[in-house]
């Protein structure tokens, strides 16, 4: 059948035994296994990290194996967003305007260390960590990742998928920027998030 | 069906030919400069302050109120024939005296020349330059981006709009020695003013759709296009 559970958790029932030809599941686990492995993904590639990513499509890595053989080049038939590359400061509204296009349910896979933190681009263009601009799920690091990493990253998404409960409302909420600064979290957490590490603290910005 | 065959070394057939190499031990300073900056400082005597051979490239610097002549006669001029541009660029140095500097950087595809054009831009006054957008087409979007990282206004030029920023950008000209790495203002704020832009209205009258200049095309080209043609394909 292809469904299988741990055994302790008793989610799927089969009997073959039996001759009746049903099966008994919880729909939560039956739904989450139908979504975690046919998650579309929407390739948002703007560096060197789209081409280890195209490696991951390839045959020798090989995506489809984990359901992922559809890549959406349509944020609207996409389940989950990947960002791969840096993202500068004049994409930060294209990239959450393809996030808001997608349906629900969506995820999103941070690919590398631009789009996870802004990696070694500690400048004025460059976006520090998308997470400022949507929510991410699954952090890659990496510069670039294998396809071997991004493979674990995916499949630690399918875990997440598995773990969630329909009763849960909230992962399904569409985020709600505010308004006026069209920020969905905080400035401070934005400045704190942005803040530089290693040796280039010792620069100064002019203006706060 | 066993036929001699010979083998055939690998560049063999090009033995009598002297084809040109590329130039090795090339000094820094020295070398044999480009026939055109000696023609320049006779042609125009006031405009051509200095020249240079650097690594084997020949500059010369000229004044900034010449470059429209100096730049159309380097163009049109049948000894010169500079019908390249391909860079055009700016140069800021921590010096008072000589603020910025203005690179052009002209090939001659006729002669194989190199040629590279500098303009010192006055201290004290604001910072613009005749544009030559009339004599190199290319030079649109290199102005444009000169313009939005130094802030050089290019005189002439049609769409001086920025183009690697967004039009919105508040923070100033990036590349600007005074300029500070991430921006002037906290990352909060960039992000604000970031996600703020509207993502539509970057693109110029000159880069919408064809439909929109449907009535301007020539005949033959809407009677084409009229009946499902489709070009540049």
């Amino acid at each position: 059948m292809g469904l299988s559970a741990s055994p302790d958790r008793r989610t799927v029932a089969y009997e073959p035994q039996s001759q009746e030809g049903w099966v008994t599941t919880r729909l939560d686990f039956l739904v989450n296994w139908g979504r975690a492995n046919s998650l579309w993904p929407m390739p948002f590639g703007t560096a060197c990290c789209a081409i280890e990513f195209m490696a991951t499509a390839a045959s020798r890595f090989d995506l489809a194996r984990f359901g992922m053989e559809r890549m959406s080049f349509s944020p609207r038939q996409a389940d989950v967003l990947i960002c791969a590359g840096r993202v500068p400061f004049k994409l930060a509204p294209v990239l959450r305007r393809i996030w808001q296009q997608m349906p629900q349910p969506k995820w999103a896979i941070s690919m590398g260390a631009c789009a996870s933190t802004g990696g070694m681009f500690d400048n004025y263009a460059v976006v520090q960590g998308i997470d400022t601009i949507i929510p991410i799920d699954v952090y890659v690091p990496g510069c670039p990742p294998r396809p071997e990493g991004l493979l674990y990253g995916i499949r630690m998404l399918q875990q997440k998928v598995m773990q969630e409960r329909s009763a849960d409302r909230k992962i399904r909420e569409e985020m709600s920027p505010d308004p006026s600064s069209q920020l969905y979290i905080p400035p401070s957490v934005i400045d704190e998030l942005g803040e530089p590490f290693g040796n280039s603290v010792h620069q100064t910005r002019s203006a706060p | 069906m066993t036929e001699k065959f010979t083998i055939v070394e690998a560049g063999s057939g090009l033995r009598e030919v002297t084809a040109p190499m590329t130039p090795r031990n090339v000094k820094r300073h020295g070398e044999a400069p480009n026939p055109t900056a000696t023609a320049l400082a006779e042609k125009f005597p006031d405009a051509v302050q200095r020249s240079e051979v650097v690594w084997g490239e020949t500059v010369v610097y000229i004044t900034p109120d010449s470059v429209p002549e100096v730049m159309r006669w380097l163009h049109d001029d049948p000894g010169q024939r500079y019908d390249f541009l391909s860079d055009v660029t700016a140069v800021e140095y921590r010096d008072f005296d000589s603020p910025i500097e203005v690179v052009w950087h002209l090939r001659s595809l006729p002669y194989r020349r190199f040629l590279r054009v500098k303009a010192t831009l006055p201290k004290n006054a604001p910072l613009a330059i005749a544009s030559v957008w009339d004599i190199w087409k290319s030079a649109d979007w290199m102005e444009r981006e000169c313009f939005d990282m130094f802030g050089i206004r290019f005189e002439g030029h049609p769409d001086l709009r920025r183009i690697l920023m967004w039009e919105q950008y508040k923070e100033g000209y990036p590349l600007r020695k005074d300029f500070p790495l991430r921006g002037r203002f906290s990352r909060a704020e960039q992000l604000r003013q970031a996600l703020s832009q509207n993502i539509e209205s970057r693109y110029s009258m000159e880069e919408l759709t064809i439909a929109d200049a449907f009535e301007d095309l020539p005949p033959d080209m809407r009677k084409r296009l009229s009946t499902g043609e489709r070009t540049g394909e």
